[in-house]
């Protein structure tokens, strides 16, 4: 029977020839990971199994992120939490502060995420691996805990929906956030509800790996289950020097069902905006010109990556802050910090006023390192603008790419990367 | 019977319980703050056996478990929605917070109404309208899990017999 590439990876896993959509299974996993913030919710009911030994202590993944380096005196107990039982386990992929990073950024540049791989993480962005061709879902501390136990989760074999993005001539500075932000705006923020999306054509084939991350990132924020881009040379260019262990080659068969099958052309889809207070109010960027912005946040698990921040200073390089403005740059790990530092990446932000931060995922959720006032406006380079995801409930987030973003900045309005170059 | 308590489209889990609490976990701390952002005092005035009653794809959003935790620590008898995001499903199961999927019901419900719900049968009765309401039942699969009293004893119960 001919399936899709989810369908091939979810099949292997349960030990199954075939599966079909709506099927319940359950299935071994290649990597199961958690955070500060949903770890120590897992350990505790880890540790309700009476079980005194995670699966595999080298396919466990804890990562210090949310409110890391501690925020407070109860995130630090939160994290030593986490620590204590990665000590305790032998976990070996625990990353501490200074050698960590955004997980999502983290763990595919460890090679920790191949094609192929069946992965389940306690964080709702754990969709983002699906970018090197691995089925990826975010689950709840519950399930986690349960992987941690036995190596298994429970999956209902999800229906898989088709975006074909046609032809390589993508406007000036669009890319990969621009075409999953055009993309939720088209479908809603449930319109791949329990879906699989695959993402193909030659517009996805001509992206690099780090816009194909921020892709696969936003999945989940039009409500799939995953978001899969199959492997290809970049892939493995990609992979080469990180991959310690060999993977599979799945890709969907040529008759493979897909319940939608939508394209778009690229050439057709101008940078993107989300509007408050959800990232399906996708607008093109003129649309949103000259709304007046307090703060900008560049960084995060969608657009923290090393061709986010050099698409930021090429902006900024030259040119200076809004002086009303203040620009937050977080680079997703320690490796991308130091890359862009030996760049000179880091040099020019600085020079154009802006403050740049160990890897965290601060602000993104609110959480710490950029908390905005009553009133406030930001515009980010995150995945989410819920109300008070950023802080106060009446501040309000404009979802945009790094260049938009850094345009922004210094012009103090949301601006076009035109209106200052 | 409980009141229900209304809210719209898309709640997503940072509405449901803002990430700035995040940083402690306890049911009680939780519940403390559930729906703080939607701004209806409704973590001061719930009672337990109430019910919430949301639309479409509720629970949408972040991961954290500490949503249905906090829903389930205020005495919610069970959510009621249009539809559920497939990540707080899966939560509200495993840690035993009852929901529904029923459009009908959703529209046909009020802020305020008094609400009787029977979960075994999937009947919700609007007593205040006097109007009643079959909501989809679960599949076998489950109401296994349900039966085992969320997915730890689940496992446990099948490793246990394995």
């Amino acid at each position: 029977m001919s399936m899709t590439i989810s369908e091939k990876i979810l099949a292997q896993h349960a030990g199954l020839e075939e599966v079909i959509p709506g099927q319940l299974i359950t299935a071994k996993l290649d990597l199961v990971l958690a955070n500060d913030v949903t770890g120590p919710v897992a350990i505790q009911e880890f540790q309700k199994f009476g079980t005194d030994k995670v699966f595999d202590s080298k396919k466990v993944a804890l990562v210090p992120d949310h409110f890391a380096p501690n925020k407070d005196i109860l995130s630090a107990e939160q994290c030593k939490v986490m620590r204590d039982f990665a000590r305790n386990h032998e976990i070996e992929h625990y990353f501490e502060v200074g050698r960590m990073g955004i997980e999502h950024c983290l763990l595919p540049e460890q090679g920790l995420t191949l094609p192929g791989d069946l992965i389940i993480g306690a964080d709702s962005h754990t969709c983002t691996y699906g970018a090197v061709g691995a089925f990826a879902t975010g689950v709840g501390s519950t399930d986690l805990a349960a992987g941690l136990a036995t190596g298994e989760a429970w999956f209902r074999v999800p229906e898989s929906m088709k975006f074909i993005f046609r032809g390589t001539n993508f406007q000036k500075w669009v890319g990969g956030k621009d075409l999953i932000l055009y993309l939720i705006g088209k479908l809603g923020v449930d319109g791949a509800r329990y879906r699989a999306m695959e993402f193909t054509g030659d517009g996805i084939s001509a992206l690099s790996m780090d816009h194909r991350f921020t892709i696969c990132n936003m999945a989940i924020e039009a409500g799939a289950k995953n978001g899969i881009i199959a492997p290809d040379e970049k892939t493995f260019a990609y992979l080469e020097g990180r991959a310690r262990r060999s993977y599979p080659l799945l890709y969907s068969d040529k008759d493979a069902h897909y319940m939608d099958i939508q394209e778009f052309d690229v050439s057709e889809i101008p940078l993107q905006v989300s509007f408050p207070h959800s990232p399906e109010n996708a607008k093109s960027v003129q649309e949103a010109s000259g709304i007046k912005i307090d703060q900008v946040v560049i960084g995060s698990c969608t657009n923290g990556r090393l061709e986010d921040l050099r698409l930021a200073a090429d902006i900024l390089r030259g040119k200076k802050v809004h002086p009303e403005i203040r620009l937050l740059v977080f680079p997703g790990t320690q490796t991308i910090m130091r890359e862009a530092m030996r760049e000179g990446i880091i040099e020019t932000l600085i020079e154009a006023g802006a403050a740049v931060s160990t890897p965290t995922c601060g602000p993104c959720l609110g959480g710490h390192m950029g908390i905005l006032a009553k009133g406030e406006r930001a515009v980010s380079t995150t995945n989410r603008n819920f109300v008070g995801r950023m802080g106060h409930v009446e501040s309000e987030i404009y979802l945009a790419n790094p260049a938009v973003a850094a345009a922004s900045a210094i012009k103090g309005q949301i601006a076009h990367p035109e209106e200052v170059s | 019977m409980g009141k229900a308590w209304k809210f719209g489209h898309d709640i997503d889990t940072d509405v449901i319980l803002p990430a700035r609490y995040l940083n402690k976990s306890t049911p009680e701390h939780l519940a403390a703050h559930c729906m703080e952002d939607a701004g209806t005092g409704f973590a001061q005035e719930v009672q337990v056996g109430d019910i919430m009653v949301g639309g479409k794809n509720f629970g949408c959003g972040s991961s954290r478990e500490h949503a249905p935790i906090a829903i389930k620590a205020c005495g919610i008898k069970v959510v009621i929605a249009e539809s559920f995001a497939r990540i707080f499903y899966r939560n509200a199961l495993n840690i035993g917070l009852p929901i529904m999927e029923c459009p009908e019901a959703v529209a046909g419900i009020s802020i305020g109404d008094e609400i009787e719900v029977d979960l075994a049968m999937g009947i919700i009765e609007n007593r205040t309208t006097s109007k009643q309401f079959q909501a989809r039942s679960f599949p076998p699969f489950m109401q296994d899990l349900i039966e085992a009293g969320g997915l730890i004893p689940y496992v446990k119960g099948r490793s246990k017999n394995a």
